[in-house]
């Protein structure tokens, strides 16, 4: 049985990307959002450290000193007339959600209070500056929590718990989205003169991620299987403070405050690799030094990992923290309290007091489904629009970040973007008709659920899945050389020939989630093969990006984005088949690249 | 390290009533509960239904009772609920529907959320600069505590009261409604605490403590619910 459901416009993805779209979309139009978790679940609760913008509440700041750092930040791939709405209208952003009740943390004086974050400077790279707005090291939560609150206020319609399987995609336009209800196995087909995807990022195919475990990027992929483009799928960021082993994130915001990474001689070897901005280099930066000191011997005991240091006694005896002033424990424990809390839960260590092991962990996609400013997808390289189809957050490449995110900036790029994508779809769907839905919409996707809940064999898709995060990880990482990756790119394609032969146990239709990851499986496996074919094509390094084979950036052949897609037949599952590369060149307005120095 | 997981099971397409399943597993002593349920899941038993997202004690989505305390399964580690050889129960949480296995229906549980207005009510005009409303550090402290909830359920569904009639909003909403009548951007408070003075508000509450016992985010939810009972009973918010 398969319900219909029709609306002026669908949001997929209840993050803070999604959450700030339905809030602005709603206000004129009818809007349903659609979520495969309950919103509050969604990954923006996790982040940490804060959410940059230019208040000068703290010391003097200006937008265009925010724009330099983030296309800096971003190796010069970002594109500058992007970064440049993203500095400007984060300042009101950040307003408009204080104004919506978001407990900021406050001044003295009872403004916005700010910190300092990996890549933040004044006057275009001189010294760290103070722009990071939060509260606490719950920033991410607060964002989710407010937004949500004001849904709620606002009556917004949520379709909770209901995973989208595919796009529905008809002469090149989008028409809506078909979904399962998870709790009753019922598809359902949402038809709607305009989409949004806002389901966040993909770092489910690394083995050490930060990523959620629901982070597999399933509508992301229902747009390649759609033969429409992904960009900049090469720049995945490690961000350089994963605890150990389990790759759960500790902010930046630690060094912020002060903390310093330390390897086994007991060094602050980031002095010696960016003398100016030191622990506070950007992340691909810090990542790239902590496997350097690894590879050269000086991880701690010989091993795969270094030490963050947040102890009051080394930031003093440094004069690492904030303006270089002393701190206390107790001021620590307030700033950060829910990372001192975890480092002692998970790890048994009490930061307060030791050192604490860490290791690059795969934790957020640049890339993603391409789009302008106002998050209206892209069908080419040339800025081809796909009537209907709109994206916004980290599942969205605008591109702002370029070939590395700045810390901060992904909360920032969620309600800039997520606000303009809301507001351009509302627009969009005043003047836009409701073409009929063409026969079955859900027959594909139907049958490849169907084929996943019925097929017999000897495949498991944990050991599918565990055997891809490993690949990935050891050969599509910090460093990377043509040879790895196209070892990653040849057993991703046995992986997705294995895929066909996977056996699940549970073959009911309620809350079926052995299905539902088996699924998301199958996306992982069509993101990670763009992934890996932009890796390979890409012969140069830039920010995440780095090729151990072709260590200098090249500004000559490569200052330009690329546009990675599916060439065969449109599909309901892992795509088997031809793919191309085409390029699109970058927007480059104030700032002319320049070598890249901290 | 090895031991024994014993699961509550519940399949509603063909079960009457759950049913407990026992499965070895190995884990090491710093493993969390939520990794012993994967590898049930992935090694032994596809079927085994629960939710998780982020793994790390932020979404909320864990919630269950394991030896019989309420408790986020992705925060629990192996050491300190289990021996080796010995016996972990787990089990969903009480009070709410069962919908299979570690899965029980939120909904009654948002829906008493949703009656606290759990949002900023304030009609005054925006400050004429453009800028953030001010509010001094004191001031965003008093209501610090309730902002950390993450709405897991964990408190509600330990409640005695609550198990006695889920009517009764509970704490996790009165929580939330705490978060805004103490921020005193808010105007709100009195429609939100004659919500909360009603039958089933916040005097159901016979402060039994378990709610506080078991907040993973250790918010002491039963002092802020006898704030909120104070200020019913004074007519002040201090
Ligand atoms: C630990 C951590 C800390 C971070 N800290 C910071 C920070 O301090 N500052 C900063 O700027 N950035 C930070 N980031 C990055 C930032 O948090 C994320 O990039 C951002 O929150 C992503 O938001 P989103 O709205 O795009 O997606 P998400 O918040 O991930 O939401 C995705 C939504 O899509 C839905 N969805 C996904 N697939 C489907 C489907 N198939 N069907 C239906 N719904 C679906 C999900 O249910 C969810 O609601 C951090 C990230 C992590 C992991
Ligand atoms: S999985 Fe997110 S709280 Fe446990």
């Amino acid at each position: 049985m398969t319900q219909q459901h029709q609306f002026d416009a669908l949001i997929v993805g209840a993050g803070g990307a999604g959450l700030m779209a339905a809030l602005h979309a709603s206000k004129a139009a009818n809007v349903a959002v659609i979520s495969k978790l309950y919103p509050t679940r969604s990954h923006t609760g996790t982040a940490q450290g804060g959410i940059a913008a230019a208040l000068a509440n703290m010391e003097e700041d200006h937008w265009e000193w925010h724009m330099f750092d983030t296309i800096k930040g971003g190796d010069y791939l970002v594109d500058q007339d992007a970064a440049e709405i993203l500095a400007r209208d984060a300042i009101d952003a950040v307003i408009e959600l204080e104004h919506m009740g978001l407990p900021f943390d406050r001044t003295p004086d009872g403004r916005i209070e700010q910190r300092r974050f990996g890549g933040h400077t004044a006057e275009y790279g001189k010294r760290p500056v103070m722009r990071a707005c939060k509260s606490a090291d719950r920033t991410g939560h607060m964002i989710l929590q407010t937004l949500y609150q004001n849904c709620i206020k606002q009556k917004v319609k949520f379709f909770d718990e209901f995973f989208v399987v595919d796009l529905i995609v008809t002469d090149g336009a989008c028409q809506g989205v078909v979904a399962v209800e998870i709790n009753t196995g019922e598809v359902h087909l949402f038809h709607a003169k305009a989409t949004l995807l806002a389901s966040g990022g993909f770092g489910r195919m690394f083995k050490v991620t930060s990523n959620a475990h629901s982070l597999t990027g399933d509508p992301v992929a229902a747009v390649w299987r759609r033969g429409l483009p992904l960009e900049d799928m090469e720049f995945f960021q490690f961000h350089p403070t994963g605890m150990y082993k389990l790759g759960i994130l500790l902010s930046e915001a630690a060094r912020g405050e002060g903390g310093v990474f330390i390897n086994d001689k007991g060094e602050r070897f980031m002095e010696r690799y960016a003398p100016t901005m030191k622990d506070l280099a950007s992340r691909d930066v810090c990542s790239r030094c902590i496997y350097l000191e690894v590879k050269e011997g000086r991880g701690i005991g010989g091993k795969d990992y270094v030490y963050i240091d947040i102890r009051p006694e080394t930031i003093n005896r440094y004069q690492s923290g904030p303006g270089g002033k002393t701190v206390t424990a107790e001021e620590l424990e307030k700033k950060l309290p829910d990372i001192i809390e975890m480092m002692r839960v998970y790890q048994g260590v009490d930061p307060i007091t030791a050192p604490v092991p860490i290791q690059p962990t795969a934790h957020y996609a640049m890339g993603g489904v391409p789009t302008d400013a106002d998050g209206r997808a892209l069908a080419d390289e040339r800025g081809t629009l796909v009537p209907g189809l709109f994206a916004a957050g980290e599942c969205a490449c605008v591109s702002v970040h370029g070939a590395n995110r700045l810390g901060t900036n992904s909360l920032v790029d969620l309600v800039v973007f997520g606000r303009r994508g809301g507001r351009a779809m509302a627009e969009y769907v005043q003047t836009a008709e409701l073409k009929p839905l063409p026969a079955d919409p859900a027959g594909a996707v139907v049958q490849e659920l169907e084929r996943i809940r019925r097929q017999t064999g000897t495949e498991k898709a944990a050991k599918i899945r565990a055997e891809l995060q490993e690949v990935m990880m050891d050969n599509v990482g910090v460093f990377r050389t043509g040879p790895m990756i196209a070892t990653a790119l040849a057993k991703v394609r046995e992986l997705k020939e294995r895929f066909g032969r996977v056996q699940i146990d549970d073959k009911g239709q309620r809350f079926n989630t052995d299905l539902l990851e088996t699924f998301e499986l199958g996306c992982l496996l069509d993101l990670a093969e763009a992934t890996a074919l932009s890796a390979l094509n890409r012969t140069e390094s830039r920010g995440a990006h780095s090729r151990d084979d072709f260590p200098k950036r090249d500004d000559v052949d490569w200052l330009k984005h690329t546009f990675v897609r599916y060439t065969g037949p449109a599909s309901a599952a892992p795509t088997n088949g031809q793919t191309a590369i085409t390029y699109k060149p970058v927007t480059i307005t104030k700032f002319q690249p320049q070598e890249r120095k901290y | 390290m090895k031991f024994k997981v014993k699961i509550k099971r519940y399949n509603p397409e063909t079960e009457q009533k759950p049913h407990f399943e026992t499965y070895e597993v190995e884990a090491d002593p710093g493993d969390r509960v939520l990794d012993v349920l994967h590898y049930v899941k992935w090694q032994q038993d596809g079927t085994l239904t629960l939710r998780r997202s982020c793994a790390h004690g932020i979404c909320g989505s864990d919630a269950m009772r394991i030896n019989g305390q309420n408790a986020l399964a992705c925060k629990v580690l192996v050491k300190d609920v289990v021996k080796e050889g010995g016996l972990l129960t787990v089990e969903p949480l009480l009070g709410l529907p069962l919908v299979k296995d570690l899965i029980v229906d939120m909904e009654p549980f948002f829906e008493h959320y949703r009656s606290v207005m759990p949002f900023l009510v304030n009609n005054d005009a925006l400050p004429a600069d453009g800028r953030e409303r001010l509010q001094s550090p004191e001031a965003r402290d008093r209501f610090d505590k309730g902002t950390w909830c993450i709405l897991c359920a964990a408190c509600t569904t330990s409640c005695p009261s609550f198990w006695g009639n889920d009517q009764y909003i509970g704490p996790a909403a009165i929580v939330q409604a705490h978060r805004f009548v103490f921020d005193d951007r808010d105007q709100g408070a009195a429609d939100r605490l004659e919500v909360l003075g009603q039958q089933f508000g916040v005097w159901r509450c016979r402060t039994a403590f378990n709610c506080t016992n078991a907040c993973p985010r250790e918010i002491p939810v039963t002092q802020l619910i006898g704030e909120v009972k104070q200020a019913l009973a004074t007519g002040k918010l201090e």
